[in-house]
């Protein structure tokens, strides 16, 4: 009885506030979740890698400009750090605008953010990576081995998207295929890149719309100008009563236009919804820190397990996006390519 | 006169944030029901004739994706709606 009540009053001590309140006359040091979220999948001129105490380690990232009126402008985005630097500023979007006369003109910026680094680091990643293998296979015969080293690592996956691409467009799927590979390995190398959280990886690039709108026009462009005459008489003209014929082809050419659409949106917003519940499992540890002992303890146990499990569930998220665009691409080419 | 005054509550009232948050909530209801749905009759189908799991489990793939891109949809409209200023 006697530990019973000794037990239930060491577990009342933990709902004592926290002394780790602010004092008196100390400013009130609030997290704000909705900044940290968006700073972390959105974009930057530079690269935050971490804080330090108060000085903030980051790497500065060179800004290009071109403006109408004054020309070719290249400097670190270190100069931008008090948030004004000669005539540029930033809008309250967080891009460089220049001040000309007292209105703010946008310049033709191609700066290298963090998100044009990124996916330079990861071209290069792919680029090793495939090229290493290719030369695996130029330096051993195919038929009597098995492949060693990162060339079995990537042969299944490979393998996986040539049959993907063998079975839904037909004979001549080789045309297609390096394509569709390459869309494949882009994807999943920077889905897995952007769930590691700290630098070279965590830079959220297929959470950008910009990215995946190219992706989807790359499977537009490739299902539209190399399809046969039979898909656009399929299309435009098609076997229909009377009455059907002048609606038909207003449904087909809507749907050909929302196929990149729904392949953009469904991998940007797969991507961002995943990194966005991560980091939000992750600030309810911070949130809680001000609300005592009895519920920071189990809430941070809750917070790290569960965001394990949605660190895992977004690898499998990454790979199951990478394999439904390359699939929907590979049935998009195939249904382009039917030749009456 | 009180459609003026109502009309003021209304557009001050942050409405857009409100619905945002249900209209998530049924996005995800309707993701959850159809993704069901799909992962129902894969099951069935393969407690029939087991060998033909392999291709069973890559359509239901992607049948899944096409319907979570669907909800998606509604997702980042609610993104947007509590997000825009």
């Amino acid at each position: 009885m006697k530990r019973l009540l000794l037990i239930l009053l060491a577990f009342l001590v933990g709902f004592l506030p926290s002394s780790a309140q602010p004092q008196e006359g100390e400013a009130s040091a609030d997290i704000d979740i909705p900044s940290v979220i968006f700073s972390h999948i959105g974009d930057s001129y530079e690269w935050h890698i971490t804080d330090i105490g108060e000085k903030s380690i980051a790497i500065h990232l060179p800004v290009i400009l071109y403006s109408k009126t004054s020309g070719w402008h290249i400097f670190s985005s270190k100069k931008m750090e008090e948030g004004q630097y000669g005539d540029f500023v930033f809008n309250e979007d967080g891009k460089i605008v220049e001040m000309v006369d007292g209105a703010q003109v946008r310049p033709f910026d191609i700066s290298i953010t963090k998100n044009v680094f990124s996916l330079m680091l990861s071209s290069l990643l792919i680029l090793i990576i495939f090229l290493l293998c290719a030369r695996w296979y130029k330096h051993h015969d195919v038929l009597s081995e098995s492949p060693t080293g990162i060339a079995a690592l990537m042969e299944p996956l490979v393998m996986m998207v040539h049959n993907m691409a063998k079975e839904n467009i037909g004979e001549d799927y080789r045309r297609y295929s390096p394509y569709l590979c390459t869309a494949f390995f882009f994807i999943l190398f920077n889905n897995f890149i952007g769930i590691i959280p700290f630098f070279p990886g965590g830079a959220n690039l297929t959470g950008n719309i910009a990215i995946t709108m190219v992706l989807a026009l790359c499977t537009f462009f490739t299902v539209n100008l190399t399809g046969t005459k039979h898909y656009y008489k399929e299309m435009l003209n098609p076997d229909v009563p009377v009455f059907l014929k002048p609606i038909m082809p207003v449904i087909e050419v809507f749907s050909a236009l929302m196929k990149p659409v729904s392949l953009t949106i469904r991998l940007f917003a797969n991507m961002l919804a995943g990194h966005i519940m991560i980091l939000s499992m992750v600030c309810i540890i911070f949130v809680m820190a001000k609300m005592g002992p009895a519920i920071f303890g189990p809430m941070s146990v809750v917070s790290v397990l569960f965001g394990l499990f949605l660190d895992l569930l977004e690898c499998l998220v990454a790979f199951i996006q990478a394999y439904v665009f390359t699939m929907l691409s590979s049935i998009y080419i195939g249904i382009a390519r039917e030749k009456g | 006169m009180i459609s003026m005054f109502l009309l003021q509550t209304v557009a001050s009232a942050a409405l857009g944030k409100a619905f945002a948050g249900i209209g998530a909530a049924i996005a995800a209801l309707a993701a959850a029901i159809g993704i069901g749905k799909i992962g129902q009759a894969t099951m069935e189908s393969i407690a029939r004739q087991p060998e033909s799991a392999g291709n069973l489990r890559s359509s239901m793939i992607v049948a899944a994706g096409m319907v979570e891109g669907a909800a998606l949809f509604a997702i980042i409209v609610c993104l947007l709606a509590v997000v825009i200023k």
